[in-house]
């Protein structure tokens, strides 16, 4: 595990909304998608996606709904609400604010070395 | 930010919780099979595969607790818990009753204490603004609260300037006729203005009006609640109803609310105003008022005692003959009622305050012990991934269940003790003592048992909670924690087992010094033989016979039916009883002697002449007083040994001549005997100078009547009562009672024996519980040491040196107890020191005793264990790890 990337806490909500905005998947589909996506340097320890994803469901920023996958598993697919959708404008602007503050920060301090 | 949709969802979960698994369950199965199937097609055989995927995947258990608690309610965990806890209590039911019968006793014990303490100190009394009440009184050298003189009292409330109003009541009897009964009544004679100044309105009728109080006004009553509803039937119509006081007509204008107390005259049941001034009344230098007044607004009780200083001192100047050396008290009316009690109840509470704190470490040790079985099961949960937040959460709400089961049985074992010690005070204090009515299960008291049962829950919770360092879960999980957590266990229960024995000690000391007080108490030397003595209180009430001359044809009667009745050895007469009250004074000057206008107060009883010898006093020199120190021959006196001392020390006081203020002739008395002291005033008062008047010489319609049986004098009361209410229909006859019953229901006695039971109660259980807390300790210790001692007696240790090292362990333990509860025990009893007789807060008999006594149980306790010790097989005990 040490190699792994510890997330920022409160990112991995973000990371979920945004890789369903793509398209509804499961959890181990979205797991799969973070990690590809951020090619390999992202890995979420994959059993916390599941009580985010609860905490997720009951804001009412996603839907799951039991459906078959291509190899003919039952499997719970979540989509992205409109309020899911609002509310990844929300986290991503926060997001962007916060990595720009410590962009600032870090320039600041190599301007002064 | 969280919306109605978002609530009605988790609603909605609490409903489907069991979907709501399955569905979790089977989508993190479905993640851990992808990741297997992934790592196969990546070439890892499935054994490597399901042991990396579930690496990769986390605590599984973990993630759905934690998915579980995102949707859930806090309650939930909380009912988790809850059923988790009653699971654990019911599978060790031995365990849960013991930890909630301690707890029921202290909770229950404190509980009640407090409910005396409520009603006597903490609830406000039952007036307008209680605080602005002031008992008001003089004060002389030898009183330092001493009763108003009626003229005083009037110039006292014309010349004050810091009181709103000042009123004076007084005690008094009546003989009440209703149809063919007679029977004697309480009843309090009061200023016109005294329940206006108290803020009680009658609740039915009216007050009495300004000037209502003066000499010749109309006879007019007001009634008690209990007396309207037993006496009048509670009819509305009683009031305008004319009942007859000592052949009096009194007409009823009203009623007092049912929940009036006044508390100095507690069992009165008519209230009249003064009217008539008795003989008393009518002099300046006769004191029989007690004074009550409302504080002007702004004005503090000190200011309105210099102001009536001021007063008194202006009065000595005005009429030094009577007032000189005559001050004024002045205290919170609160103060004068229960200030007695303060103490008393004071010592109770603290002392199951203590029994309290025992029971409550008694628990803990208990749930050290158990917690010391639990640390695998803690252990197990820490590592399948229970925080240390939500272990300690258990704790708490274990620790909940048992202070909640504690302090119910506690509030009701305290409802029950309440109704047990209000019963147990005789008629004559519960009446006084008007607080007791309003012991109950009041809200205070519920507020108190609530914070007491907090108190122990955080106690309960936190012991374990510390004892299991629940950091260290690796450790308790492989064997190898057992011996740090066994010396670990042995330290903290150690200093719990010496805190207990401690406050034992304490407990102990406290009711082996009251006890002593008791015992000296009760064999103080009252001067009478107080076996085979009845005793009973007797008035002429109607006022046509009460000339003297009446009243000595009175006495004749009574001595010759009284003697005559079988079983009867002789019989006296006193204007008052013995072991009462430090009252009836006058003031004597000894011709000859330097005077400078001193108050010398001594007590002043008139008796018949066969009393002393029906008492069983001693004559000391001289003669007793004779049927002959008639009217005729008024002057001979006797005297009590401690006047004869005090005022003709060295002296033959037999024929020495005593006098008035002024020497008046007509007060001269000569002194024919001096006898044995006898206890006047209560018991634990020294003996004061007392003289002793022939009452056939100046008779009086009040007089109280002694009599010498043969055989039992209980069973003799009521044929008493009955003779004497056959001589005369106007007698009043009551308040028959043993002579020693006087002695051992006197205030006094009924406070020390409350005190030295309970407090003893107290140590009792104290003692029981700390020396099974020891016995515990040492239990364990042994069990942990097992191995050691196999190891000591194999290398060839005697038995008795392993007797030797357990008892050394243990009677460490129980000196440091004894010493650290020897010295609290010392400071603990100087508080307390005005409850303590004839005792020293120091004594070392009692303190020796009573560590001697603790230090024996606590030998047994661990003598028991030491035993066990020292017949361990050392072969077995090697083998057993």
């Amino acid at each position: 595990m040490a190699d792994k990337a510890e997330l920022m806490p409160g990112t991995l909500d973000l990371l979920i909304l945004k890789t369903l905005k793509r398209a509804p998947l499961h959890g181990y589909g979205i797991a799969q998608s973070i990690q590809r996506v951020s090619e390999e340097v992202l890995r979420v320890e994959e059993g916390s996606l599941y009580p985010a994803l609860q905490r997720l469901l009951l804001q009412g920023w996603v839907k799951a709904e039991w459906k078959m996958t291509e190899t003919n598993r039952r499997a719970r697919f979540y989509t992205l609400t409109a309020a899911g959708r609002k509310q990844l404008g929300v986290e991503v602007s926060k997001f962007e604010q916060m990595v720009e503050a410590i962009g600032r920060v870090l320039r600041d301090a190599e301007e002064a070395g | 930010m969280k919306g109605p949709g978002y609530w009605w969802r988790k609603v909605k979960l609490l409903f489907g919780r069991e979907t709501f698994a399955g569905e979790l369950d089977e989508e993190m199965a479905f993640h851990r099979e992808q990741m297997e199937k992934e790592l196969v097609n990546g070439g890892m055989t499935p054994e490597e595969a399901r042991v990396a995927a579930t690496r990769q995947f986390g605590n599984a258990t973990r993630m759905r607790e934690q998915s579980h608690e995102a949707v859930s309610f806090r309650a939930e965990t909380v009912a988790q818990d809850l059923r988790y806890a009653m699971r654990q209590l019911r599978k060790n039911p031995g365990f849960a009753v013991t930890a909630t019968l301690m707890l029921a006793l202290g909770i229950g014990a404190s509980t009640a204490i407090f409910g005396f303490v409520d009603a006597a100190l903490i609830q406000p009394l039952p007036y307008a603004q209680p605080n602005r009440l002031v008992d008001v009184d003089e004060s002389a050298p030898a009183f330092p609260r001493s009763n108003l003189s009626y003229e005083d009292y009037q110039d006292w409330k014309r010349m004050n300037t810091t009181l709103e109003s000042l009123e004076v009541y007084t005690g008094t009897g009546y003989l009440l006729r209703m149809g063919s009964v007679s029977e004697p009544v309480p009843a309090a004679r009061v200023s016109d203005g005294f329940f206006h100044t108290l803020g009680v309105e009658p609740m039915l009728g009216r007050d009495f009006r300004p000037g209502e109080d003066k000499p010749g006004g109309a006879k007019i009553a007001i009634v008690s609640y209990g007396t309207w509803m037993t006496r009048l039937g509670g009819r509305r119509d009683a009031i305008g109803e004319v009942v007859s006081l000592s052949g009096d007509p009194f007409t009823i204008v009203g009623v007092l609310p049912r929940d009036f107390a006044f508390a100095p005259r507690g069992g009165a049941e008519f209230w009249v105003p003064l009217l008539d001034q008795s003989s008393c009344e009518q002099r300046r230098s006769c004191h029989n008022l007690d004074g009550v007044a409302r504080l002007r607004d702004g004005v503090s009780v000190e200011q309105a005692e210099a102001d009536l200083k001021k007063v008194a001192a202006q009065l000595a100047i005005q009429y030094p003959l009577s007032n000189t050396g005559q001050g004024a008290n002045v205290q919170p009316l609160s103060e004068f009622i229960v200030g007695k009690v303060r103490p008393i109840l004071l010592t109770l509470l603290a002392g199951a305050g203590l029994l309290l704190i025992i029971a409550c470490v008694n628990v803990s040790s208990l749930l050290l012990v158990r917690s010391e079985s639990r640390r695998r099961e803690i252990a197990v949960r820490g590592a399948l991934g229970a925080t240390p937040a939500r272990l300690l959460r258990q704790f708490v709400t274990e620790a909940l269940l048992l202070a909640v089961a504690g302090c119910g049985a506690g509030v009701l074992a305290a409802a029950g003790m309440m109704a047990l010690l209000g019963s147990v005070f005789p008629q004559p204090i519960a009446q006084q003592a008007t607080f007791l009515t309003k012991v109950g299960l009041h809200w205070h008291v519920w507020i108190f048992a609530g914070a007491v049962a907090l108190m122990a829950m955080a106690l309960m919770a936190l012991t374990p909670a510390l004892r299991l360092a629940i950091r260290d879960i690796h450790g308790a999980l492989s064997e190898g924690g057992r011996t740090a957590a066994g010396r670990f266990w042995k330290r903290m229960g150690a200093n719990l087992v010496v805190v207990e024995l401690t406050i034992a000690m304490v407990l102990l000391a406290g009711a082996g010094l009251l006890g002593k007080s008791l015992y000296h108490l009760l064999h103080v030397d009252v001067g009478l033989d107080a076996r085979h003595l009845a005793t009973v209180n007797l008035m002429m009430t109607d006022p046509a016979q009460q000339k003297p001359e009446q009243l000595n044809a009175l006495y004749r009667e009574i001595d010759t039916r009284v003697s005559s009745l079988p079983g009867v050895e002789s019989l006296g007469l006193t204007s008052s009883l013995p072991v009462q009250c430090f009252c009836n004074t006058d003031w004597i000057r000894i011709p000859g002697k330097p005077f400078h206008g001193e108050h010398n107060d001594v007590m002043e009883r008139d008796i018949s002449a066969d009393y002393m010898r029906a008492l069983g006093a001693k004559l000391v020199e001289g003669r007793m007083i004779a049927p002959t120190d008639d009217a005729n021959h008024p002057s001979a006196i006797v005297i009590n040994e401690t006047l004869a001392r005090k005022y003709f020390p060295g002296e033959d006081a037999v024929g020495k001549m005593v006098g008035d203020i002024k020497l008046s002739p007509k007060s001269m008395r000569q002194v024919v005997g001096v006898v044995a002291d006898v206890r006047e005033a209560a018991l634990d008062n020294d003996p004061a100078p007392t003289e002793y008047f022939s009452i056939v010489a100046g008779p009086d319609s009040f007089f109280s009547l002694v009599v010498r049986t043969r055989g039992d004098e209980k069973a003799f009361l009521p044929e008493l009562v009955k003779t004497l209410r056959a001589i005369n229909p106007s007698l009043g006859v009551y308040g028959e009672i043993t002579m020693q019953q006087q002695i051992d229901q006197s205030p006094t006695a009924v406070m020390h024996q409350l005190a030295a039971y309970l407090v003893g109660g107290f140590a009792v259980l104290a003692l029981v519980l700390g020396v099974v807390g020891l016995y515990g300790v040492v239990a364990y210790s042994v069990s942990q040491r097992t191995r050691e001692i196999g190891v000591r007696m194999a290398l060839g240790a005697q038995r008795s040196a392993v007797h030797r090292l357990i008892l050394r362990e243990a009677g460490l333990l129980t000196a440091i107890g004894i010493a650290v509860g020897l010295g609290l025990a010392v400071g603990a009893s100087m508080l307390m020191k005005s409850l303590l007789f004839g005792v020293q807060a120091w004594d070392v008999s009692t303190l020796g005793g009573v560590a001697a006594t603790l230090g024996g149980f606590a030998l047994l306790a661990s003598f028991i264990p030491a035993r066990r010790a020292a017949r361990v097989n050392p072969v077995e005990a090697l083998r057993s790890e």
